[in-house]
């Protein structure tokens, strides 16, 4: 009998989310074996489902870890959107997981006409962006635009945030505006 | 959209024009195939035979740049077959529906008229004073109609008037599409018009990044209505995004001229808070519209409360003079010019990279030279991040301060994001970040606890207390569902969540971040988390308890137009919605507005969104409501301009370009002619790689599968340059040149355009020289040239000649 994945999912007992016991059916070495052998696999991997970080199709992805690294990451078979399917970006999603020497894993700084980066914590960095974005906020103030109190500055922006969850976009608004910015875009304008 | 994903299987015919999803969509294109399979019809319209056009029944090439005059040449098909055979049409959609009926001013005046422009134009100010965009109105400033459509002021027939130069001799000529291929996408589409059919029109970025963008928009619109496609099943007009959140983003208005939810941000004149609402408050008298938007005042106020409250209250309007106002346009292209000429000192970049994705790229990066301090969050180095150390420049040379602080990738930390089927879905944190990377949320939660910091001690600091007043409660890490909570809105009497915006309040009794959001965690729980997949009642793939979609989980918007007056479904196998005269309410999907049928007492038109409670097929001018009430900027009807850079004269009038576009004239904007750079050239994704490449040039398995950049040129345009297949050619514009292998194809034919030829070339735009693959960046060649309504630049059709390396 061939289960697809689904099934198999539903028949071990666990769904997304929760941590399941795989087991494979390998039809042994030797080609024209006729009965399958179970090999017990005894890593328990969380399974938690998420969506796609490429394009705006939604498609549903699982992601498998053991201690918090990445070992598999594949179409969602329950997604309504795409139904277990993955182009080659969803299948090269575990690519972008922390064991990908590329990713940024340090603060990194660089001075005015330095000629490389330097390594530095998130207290003095956060600190100091802190106080670029006051400096330049209050002494670009501007109050009134003619008789009008407009209350903004034009001196600091931002671009970005369509690769943000909801709840993060919410926040940066909240704290752009609040700030008095005008030049905030996202990518949906280019 | 405004339909969705799982719907296009519904679609009796799919009309892909300015996209391909085949490339750019893969996994979702699996509903076009369903529909295929389910006896649908796809079309394909695009200069280049795509990997979409390869899954097409009908294919047909149009010249970049040209899609007004294609679609406007569909219009007159439709509207010349429905005068002859209106028992194939759902006339009572377009009389009931549409403002078909409405009687126009009769002093407007259209581009039939004015040589390609609309009464009103002032040529000095590139504006138009719009008063003649306008409805003919009864003594209670209700719009009179014309029922029979023949009056010659009544909107059908100014748009029989707009439409009749479009025939299909001046469509081939102005597309170079083959009048036959033309005549067949016309005849295929048109049959979508009969009452129980649907078509779809799916479209992306190759719609909008043109100086006439967004009327190309509306041009989709219009076709949409004639053939009674909104709101039913498998029909729409539908934007496949680009980005996983990218809808999120907009809705959360990460755009300057928004604030959360689409509401207008405060201009420069809106010195109240009553201003303010009484500008951007749609006002309308015929009682039978539910005008929606004029409980604007419930939302803002909400907003204000979310933000500020209990500092916001009714004495001190709710805390609006806290935000910023602004009167000029602070998009993207004005954006970096404003950085160019020093007035931008501070950048933060948030998961973006302009240096590879703006237009004119060579302008951008100079521009992030002349910034003191530069922040990038991001998973990667970017260009943009490492801009000081590009080819060819110094670093000693440049001052600027940069920050690049790592951020966590999607699935190690937990949120929701929303598709373009506007489903909110929630995702779950799945691994650990590398090293000290971090959430965004903490991150901003972070930075603003600092900022907040400096200004309680600063009691002397501008407009401090729009900072020290906001509410930010988040603690040391922010706990993303108490932000979706907020987001989501509070009775602040009973403190419990809000179950929709319908309750929301304009008196300080209600808060709510994003009202659109409202009802997407309740206290039922975190719908944007629920997966099920229950499809009851009609079985067409609403899937209404998988995830969330705004407005109010309704899966299809526009709705109460898949029934008639009376609550029937136009297509009984494919219901929407249903009224169920017993129970006195609506089955299946949440219909528009709670209101019985239209034809009932108490019923509403069902174009809840607009002011007049019917669609437009003419874009009037309002005297109030938000920005688009007003009309677009540049007509009342979808109108065909060239490209600003273009190849040939506009063959449909004497107006070459389209007349509100801003024109810019800084030193690092030029402009091409067609004698020196006579090849229409355009820019595309492909399905290996991603926007400005960061996510996928630093994965090995992407970059070994789409290993460098390319161009792709026609074979004839190869033989007539002396180019082979992997050459090494340069591409070159006003604005720069690229280098790179040459990809000679049959995907390109020439364009044949009444007996002259026009060549079109293509690149893809992911490159740039940060990366495990790097190479040439296309958008060193775009112009800086943006659409008449939202300034989207127009990196779809510009000039070039191309060269042998």
């Amino acid at each position: 009998m061939e289960l697809n994945r689904r099934q198999f999912l539903k028949l071990s007992g666990a769904g997304a989310g929760g941590a399941l016991l795989y087991s494979i059916a390998s039809r042994g070495a030797a080609l024209g074996a006729t009965s399958p052998r179970t090999i017990p696999l005894h890593k328990k991997v969380g399974e938690s489902p998420t969506i796609c970080p490429y394009d705006g199709s939604g498609c549903g992805f699982l992601v498998a870890a053991v201690n918090g690294k990445v070992v598999n990451i594949e179409g969602d078979p329950d997604h309504p959107v795409n139904r277990g399917a993955a182009c080659s970006k969803g299948a090269s999603m575990r690519q972008l997981s922390a064991d990908n020497p590329r990713r940024l894993s340090k603060v990194l700084y660089r001075a005015p006409g330095a000629a490389d980066w330097e390594a530095k914590d998130w207290d003095w960095s956060l600190n100091r962006i802190a106080q670029l974005i006051k400096q330049t906020r209050d002494a670009n103030w501007k109050a009134k635009d003619g008789n009008y109190t407009v209350n903004r500055t034009e001196a600091i922006a931002e671009v970005g945030s369509s690769a943000l969850d909801n709840e993060e976009c919410y926040l940066l608004i909240k704290m752009l505006r609040s700030l008095g910015m005008v030049y905030i875009e996202t990518q949906a304008r280019i | 959209m405004t339909n969705h994903w799982n719907d296009i299987a519904n679609s009796d015919c799919v009309f892909i024009i300015g996209g391909n999803p085949a490339e750019n969509h893969p996994a979702a294109f699996g509903h076009i195939t369903k529909a295929k399979e389910r006896g649908g019809k796809l079309i394909v319209v695009d200069p280049r035979f795509s990997r979409s056009a390869a899954k097409a029944d009908v294919y047909a090439p149009m010249r970049s740049g040209t899609d007004v005059a294609f679609i406007g040449g569909m219009i007159k098909y439709v509207i010349d077959d429905m005068l002859a055979n209106p028992q194939n049409y759902n006339m009572v959609y377009l009389k009931e529906y549409t403002n078909a009926s409405y009687l126009v001013n009769p002093a407007f005046k259209g581009p039939a008229d004015l040589d390609g422009l609309f009464s009103g134009y002032d040529a000095s100010k590139r504006s138009y004073d719009k008063s003649t965009w306008s409805y003919q109105v009864d003594d209670k400033g209700i719009p009179k109609k014309d029922m029979t459509l023949s009056d010659p002021n009544c909107v059908f027939q100014l748009l029989k008037k707009q439409y009749a130069r479009y025939t299909a001799d001046k469509v081939s000529e102005t597309c170079g599409t083959p009048k036959d291929k033309f005549l067949e996408v016309c005849r295929a589409f048109a049959d979508t018009g009969a009452p129980g059919k649907a078509g779809t029109i799916l479209y992306a970025m190759g719609t909008t990044q043109h100086t006439n963008g967004s009327q190309v928009c509306s041009s989709y619109c219009v076709l949409q209505l004639l053939l009674a496609n909104i709101g039913v099943c498998g029909g729409g007009v539908n934007a496949a995004r680009g980005e996983s959140n990218v809808q999120g983003a907009t809705d959360h208005a990460l755009l300057f001229h928004l604030l959360p939810g689409y509401l207008e941000r405060p201009l420069n004149t809106d010195e109240t808070l009553q201003k303010y609402l009484d500008r951007s408050t749609p006002k309308w008298t015929d009682p039978k519209s539910a005008n929606w938007v004029q409980n604007l005042p419930k939302y803002l106020v909400s907003m204000l409360k979310a933000w500020y409250g209990d500092a916001a209250t009714k004495d001190n309007e709710f805390g609006y003079q806290y935000l910023p106002k602004g009167s000029d346009n602070y998009s993207f292209i004005s954006l970096f010019h404003a950085m160019y000429d020093g007035i931008i000192k501070g950048l933060m970049v948030w998961g973006m990279n302009p240096a590879v994705g703006g237009p004119n790229a060579n302008m951008t990066r100079k521009a992030l030279e002349k910034l003191d301090w530069l922040v990038s969050v991001d998973l990667w180095h970017t260009e943009t991040g490492n801009f000081w150390k590009r080819p060819r420049v110094n670093p000693a040379d440049i001052k600027t301060e940069v920050f690049a602080l790592p951020a966590a990738a999607s699935f190690e930390k937990e949120g929701s994001v929303t598709n373009s089927s506007r489903w909110a879905q929630w995702r779950y944190k799945g691994a650990d970040a590398p090293g000290v990377a971090k959430p965004d949320l903490d991150i901003i939660n972070d930075l603003m606890i600092r900022i907040k910091k400096l200004y309680d001690a600063d009691a002397a600091a501008p407009n401090r207390d729009a900072i020290t007043r906001l509410t930010w409660d988040y603690g040391t890490h922010a706990d993303p569902h108490k932000v979706a909570r907020e987001i989501n809105g509070y009775d602040l009497a009973t403190g419990k969540l809000m179950v929709s915006f319908a309750a929301l309040k304009s008196d300080g009794t209600t808060s709510c971040g994003n009202w659109l959001f409202s009802g997407s965690y309740t206290e039922a729980g975190n719908m944007m988390a629920r997966r099920d997949l229950d499809d009851s009642p009609f079985n067409v793939g609403l899937y209404s308890k998988w995830a969330w979609s705004w407005p109010v989980n309704r899966r299809i918007v526009y709705n109460r137009a898949s029934v008639d007056p009376n609550g029937n479904p136009w297509d009984s196998e494919h219901p929407v919605i249903k009224w169920d005269a017993a129970g006195a309410k609506w089955l299946g999907d949440i219909a528009d507005g709670g209101y019985p049928p239209m034809a009932a007492d108490a019923g509403k038109y069902p174009f809840i969104m607009t002011a007049e409670g019917v669609a437009r097929l003419f874009t009037a001018a309002l005297p109030n409501g938000p920005l688009l009430a007003k009309g677009m900027a540049d007509g009342t009807f979808p109108e065909h301009y060239e490209p600003w850079e273009s190849p040939v004269k506009n063959p449909l009038s004497g107006t070459q370009n389209d007349p509100c576009i801003k024109l810019w004239a800084g030193e690092m904007d030029f402009k091409g002619d067609s004698d020196k750079y006579p090849i229409v050239c355009t820019t595309y994704r492909i399905v290996e790689h991603w926007q400005a490449g960061q996510m996928t040039r630093n994965l090995p398995w992407s970059v070994e599968l789409m290993p460098e950049m390319f161009i792709e040129l026609s074979e004839e345009l190869a033989a007539e340059k002396g180019i082979a297949n992997e050459d090494m050619v340069v591409v070159e514009t006003a604005r720069g040149k690229v280098t790179a292998k040459a990809l000679v194809t049959k995907r390109f034919k020439p364009f044949r355009m009444n007996g002259k030829v026009i060549h079109e070339i293509g690149m893809p735009w992911h490159w740039g020289y940060i990366g495990l693959s790097t190479g040439d960046s296309a958008n060193v060649l775009t112009p800086n040239i943006g659409d008449a309504n939202t300034m989207i630049p127009e990196y779809k059709a510009f000039l070039c000649n191309v060269r042998k390396a």
